[in-house]
């Protein structure tokens, strides 16, 4: 099992946000978690990263407990992230931002950066190359110098998902890659979780897009008001009708 | 070697300075411009911590304090008294200690200078460790009202500390005999290798911080500066490359202050004031935060000029303006300001 996640619970002053969530992701899959908003979807991934301390609970990734981790340590045994509300760094280039994603595969300190070793020169153009590699697998090689912040917002995306990638994470984490896409945007988008994910990353996923969510992913976990109302293949979970009759409001129903 | 070009423009105008004043018989301008140098280490520092790192210290004044009143501490204080202690009789026998004659030809003896550098530089870094982590949790104004207080602190405690010489700070420093030929000395015969020291040491500080940007720290410093929380999710032990920054920024600075101690030959209180901090913080400021060539121009020229005295009795109060009038009107420093850009700016201010 890649990932684990028992009996988390996460609570905002009275507001229950994660409550008593079980599952679990294994290697090589995409799974998704779905559920309205306000379900606690993005408090899960926020627990998952080491951004938020869960209130109890236990998270394992690759056997090892990784609750109480702080981000960075959780980063650097292999998870990597993107945001629901892009966070790229303001005043660097695209290119930069990605290079960011490479830190956690590289050494050079504040002693050797200063000296400006061989060795350290040599990294960073390892770091420059998979980086404007992965640029140009997500079609945006040519925007590479251009400052980030300034891109139109599907570009960001795309920076913000290339940085996690440069990462090379053995679990991703996507917290609604298509919103604010068009249909195009999204297809594409649907089209490289698919390729990342035949590359050997476990995706784990938030998405409103239904389509896209029962298009590629392996395993669905449904939240509603933090707690876990199902759980299973894209099939099963279409046709089970506590889903349905949150997705479709009670009152059609 | 883009980045090698500024750094041989510096040295290249250090030689061109030192040979015009020798030239128009001018030396005596060699003084304010070794001092504005060892201030100048101090910005550039403040500097990476600012305008890279992005954050704040309204403090370093007191690093700088600590630098130099420790080694103008150690190495006047006679401590024939404590001849029989043993820590001192190990000092002793390390060669840490010279013995010399007081004015009335009576032995005195005293810690040798490289012993109190390296006394002065280990408490700087366990000082700047000690403040730096509960203090760098912090963020915007309240980082700036702790490392305040910390600037407060250590000007009040030299104030009033008889050790530290209280009002009237100490005098008297030797000159630091840095190896045989060359020592930090104010006197006339040495102005010159002095003038070289100083700037040779910027050029140092310049290449070994231009370096750091560039590399993988600097890069993450930079991401701290923008999205603190996604630099930590992508592996950046963030609170620990902000501690190292404000460490290596209060060594600088630490640094500076003891050199330029042994220069002047004395330090007084107010290079521990909160005005010294204020204006250091001006100057990055207006050399456009995060450009450490920016900050060392404007290092340079301003010292010079307030060390000229040309801004008179007004000398902080021109620092304060010009942190006002930056923040207002060019936030992204003089340099970064295009001018006719900045009067329209300045025009539409005033409908
Ligand atoms: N940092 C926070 N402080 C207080 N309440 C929060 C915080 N983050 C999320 N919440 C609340 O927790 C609930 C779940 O939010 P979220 O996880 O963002 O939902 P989703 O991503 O599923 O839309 C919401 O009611 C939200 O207002
Ligand atoms: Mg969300």
């Amino acid at each position: 099992m890649l990932l684990e996640v028992n009996n988390l619970n996460r609570r905002f002053g009275g507001l229950q946000a994660v409550s008593d969530v079980n599952f679990s992701v294994h290697p090589g899959m995409i799974k998704a978690v779905i559920g309205p908003n306000g379900a606690g979807k993005t408090t899960l991934f926020n627990l998952i990263s080491g951004a938020l301390p869960p209130s109890s609970g236990a998270i394992h990734f690759k056997g090892l407990p990784i609750h109480g981790l702080p981000p960075f340590r959780i980063a650097e045994r292999g998870m990597a992230r993107t945001y629901q509300n892009i966070k790229l760094c303001p005043g660097m280039t695209a290119l930069e931002n990605v290079m960011i994603g490479r830190h956690c595969r590289s050494r050079a300190g504040f002693i050797s950066g200063m000296l400006n070793l061989p060795w350290t020169r040599r990294e960073e153009i390892a770091i420059r190359e998979k980086s404007l590699e992965l640029l140009a697998l997500l079609d945006i090689a040519d925007l590479a110098e251009v400052e980030a912040t300034s891109l139109a917002f599907g570009q960001q995306r795309a920076v913000e998902f290339a940085r996690a990638l440069a990462m090379e994470p053995e679990l991703l984490l996507l917290d609604e890659p298509a919103a604010g896409l068009n249909i195009y945007e999204t297809a594409e988008v649907a089209r490289l979780i698919s390729t990342i994910n035949q590359r050997g990353i476990t995706v784990l996923l938030v998405e409103h897009d239904m389509s896209l969510v029962m298009d590629i992913s392996h395993e669905i976990v449904v939240l509603s008001f933090g707690q876990k109302i199902a759980e299973g293949t894209p099939a099963e979970i279409q046709h089970n009708s506590e889903v349905i009759k949150i997705y479709l409001g009670e009152d059609d129903a | 070697m883009k980045r090698h070009l500024p750094l041989a423009l510096l040295v290249l105008t250090a030689i061109g300075v030192q040979q015009l004043t020798h030239a128009t018989g001018t030396a005596f301008y060699l003084t304010p411009l070794t001092m504005a140098a060892y201030y100048s280490l101090v910005i550039v520092g403040l500097c990476l911590l600012m305008g890279y790192a992005g954050q704040i210290s309204l403090g370093h004044a007191g690093f700088f304090a600590i630098g130099g009143y420790l080694s103008a501490m150690l190495t006047t204080r006679d401590l024939t008294p404590y001849q029989d202690n043993p820590v001192l009789v190990l000092l002793d026998k390390l060669g840490c200690t010279v013995t010399g004659q007081d004015m009335f030809g009576g032995a005195v003896l005293h810690v040798h200078p490289w012993a109190a550098f390296a006394c002065a530089i280990l408490i700087t870094i366990a000082v700047a460790y000690g403040i730096g982590i509960p203090v760098l949790k912090l963020k915007g104004h309240y980082l700036a009202m702790a490392t305040l207080g910390f600037g407060i602190i250590v000007y009040r405690l030299v104030l009033a500390s008889p050790l530290f010489g209280e009002a009237d700070g100490i005098s008297e420093v030797p000159a630091f005999p840095l190896f045989p030929g060359l020592a930090v000395s104010g006197g006339f015969e040495s102005r010159v290798s002095n003038y070289y020291l100083a700037w040779g040491m910027v050029a140092c500080a310049m290449w070994l911080l231009a370096n750091l940007i560039h590399s993988r720290v600097g890069r993450a410093l930079r991401a701290i500066h923008g999205a603190e929380d996604a630099t930590n999710a992508m592996g950046v032990n963030t609170a620990r490359y902000k501690l190292n920054t404000f460490v290596i920024s209060a060594v600088l600075a630490a640094v500076a202050g003891i050199f330029l101690t042994h220069y002047n030959g004395g330090i007084g209180p107010s290079e521990a004031g909160i005005m010294k901090s204020v204006r250091y913080v001006a100057i990055v400021a207006i050399g456009g935060m995060a450009n450490l060539w920016g900050a060392l121009v404007m290092g340079s020229l301003l010292n010079i000029m307030s060390l000229r005295g040309m801004f008179g009795s007004y000398d902080d109060a021109v620092f304060g303006l010009i942190l006002i009038v930056i923040m207002l009107f060019a936030p992204r420093g003089l340099l970064g300001l295009s001018l006719p850009q900045g009067l329209k700016r300045l025009l539409k201010r005033g409908e």
